[in-house]
């Protein structure tokens, strides 16, 4: 109870920042997101919750801090486009919990690791955020968050693990998901709930 | 002097080998990805994964188990220990004195204060990693990646990475100077190496090879985007743009 309790407050107060994160962005506020996302991840591993508690609490960090739209849009490309609302809005569901899902159980590792936050710099109209990841019984290996303040609030909107790349690696998995049913959206997606 | 002339018959097979590979066109897939030789590919994927499931898997998983962490990490070490002239050759070669300079370092350090190479005490010192292999090399020299190859029993690479895997094997200078059986360590100890990166990784590699819609184009995928991002090679997929796409509706 306590740990969910924790949790909760913590996610309360970092809503309740929210307001002054919607300023223009700079480096310093990239770098604070990035560390704020790092801090909730490490709360939830460290909260020792069942698997499931702990995915539904991934779940909700990466709809408080990762630009779900762009990520859901870019992840179905060019199908995107042929998408009808309802279908967009399904999907985008579908696959946030598919997003929680695959890379929550992918946490687990993090248990008595640490990430650390290297250094911050502008690549066109976004930021880079350099971390290193110490994981026990592992080499040391790069991390890196791209931030965008797109939709008018601060949000990483794409992830690198030693420069495997998020939306691309997803965008993938949904073309060929695609595939498989013959670029039926609706199958797609019902497909997409079932791997989560 | 024995170098280049031990390298020219080697860069010459090389360079005919890039020639005769030359791609045909329209053979870029949906990820901008140059794979003419897919089909073929997918056929030694289709290997590679019963291979995994058959062998690697099960040893690797039971290796992991078995083996203490000592030891694994032992097994690791000195295989990549043993792997450092080799690095030391290849900084030479891409004008990388750096890297030469640290794989000198760390082969000294570590063959005699590391028992042999057993233990990596140049980490422990603050050493840092060298890696580098013949196919960062022929990067360097400005040979363009290649068309992407599935190899079997090893996996992903670019035809470029599989000219440069097979002119490391000579390269080592430690393959022509050692006699049987030390000789033999070397592969043993890379063998046992790859058992315990399969057993300790197994999550990941799995969630790729079982997991994925299209095991093919995943492993294809993160092969091609790690490994340039470990040569340092420009690729236009790590700057994507978030202002340049419509996302009304999701």
């Amino acid at each position: 109870m306590m740990d969910r309790r924790h949790v909760l407050i913590g996610l309360t107060a970092s809503a309740a920042l929210a307001p002054s994160m919607a300023l223009a962005l700079n480096e310093n506020q990239a770098r604070d997101l990035i560390t704020a996302v790092i801090d909730d991840i490490n709360t939830v591993i460290a909260s020792g919750k069942s698997e499931g508690a702990m995915i539904r609490d991934f779940e909700r960090i990466f709809a408080r801090y990762s630009d779900t739209s762009y990520i859901s849009a870019y992840a179905m490309g060019v199908d995107g486009r042929r998408a009808s609302t309802a279908q967009k809005r399904a999907f985008s569901d579908a696959f946030q919990a598919y997003v929680a899902q695959k890379y929550g159980r992918r946490f687990r590792e993090f248990i008595g690791g640490r990430l650390e936050v290297k250094g911050v710099r502008r690549v066109k109209r976004w930021y880079e955020v350099d971390t290193t990841a110490f994981l026990q019984g592992q080499a040391p290996f790069n991390v890196t968050f791209h931030v965008s303040d797109r939709t008018g609030q601060n949000l990483f909107f794409n992830m690198f693990i030693e420069g495997v790349n998020l939306l691309l690696t997803e965008r993938t998995e949904i073309g060929a998901l695609l595939d498989q049913n013959r670029g039926d959206i609706d199958a797609m997606i019902a497909d997409l709930r079932r791997l989560s | 002097m024995v170098t280049s002339s031990l390298f020219k018959p080697l860069l010459l097979v090389a360079t005919l080998g890039l020639a005769a590979c030359g791609a045909p066109e329209g053979s870029v897939t949906r990820d901008g990805i140059l794979d003419p030789y897919e089909s073929g590919n997918r056929k030694v994927h289709e290997f590679n994964r019963g291979l995994d499931r058959a062998v690697v898997r099960p040893a690797g998983r039971g290796f992991t188990t078995v083996v203490p962490d000592v030891v694994e990490d032992g097994i690791g070490n000195f295989a990549t220990n043993l792997g450092m002239p080799s690095v030391m050759v290849n900084g030479l070669l891409q004008g990388d004195l750096e890297t030469a300079g640290l794989a000198f370092s760390r082969l000294f350090i570590n063959t005699i204060f590391g028992f042999g190479g057993l233990m990596d005490v140049a980490t422990a010192f603050e050493i840092p990693e060298a890696r580098t292999d013949f196919g960062e090399t022929l990067y360097v020299w400005g040979v363009a990646e290649g068309p992407y190859i599935e190899l079997p029993f090893i996996g992903p690479s670019t035809q470029r990475h599989t000219v440069g895997r097979v002119v490391d094997l000579f390269t080592n200078p430690l393959s022509y100077t050692l006699d049987s059986p030390e000789k033999y360590w070397g592969p043993a100890a890379n063998i046992g190496q790859r058992l315990s990166d399969r057993g300790r990784y197994s999550d990941t590699v799995d969630s790729i090879l079982y997991e994925s819609s299209d095991s093919y184009a995943q492993l294809r995928l993160i092969y091609l985007q790690n490994r340039r991002f470990q040569l340092g090679q420009e690729d236009p997929s790590q700057e994507i743009d978030p202002f340049a796409l419509e996302t009304e509706g999701f």
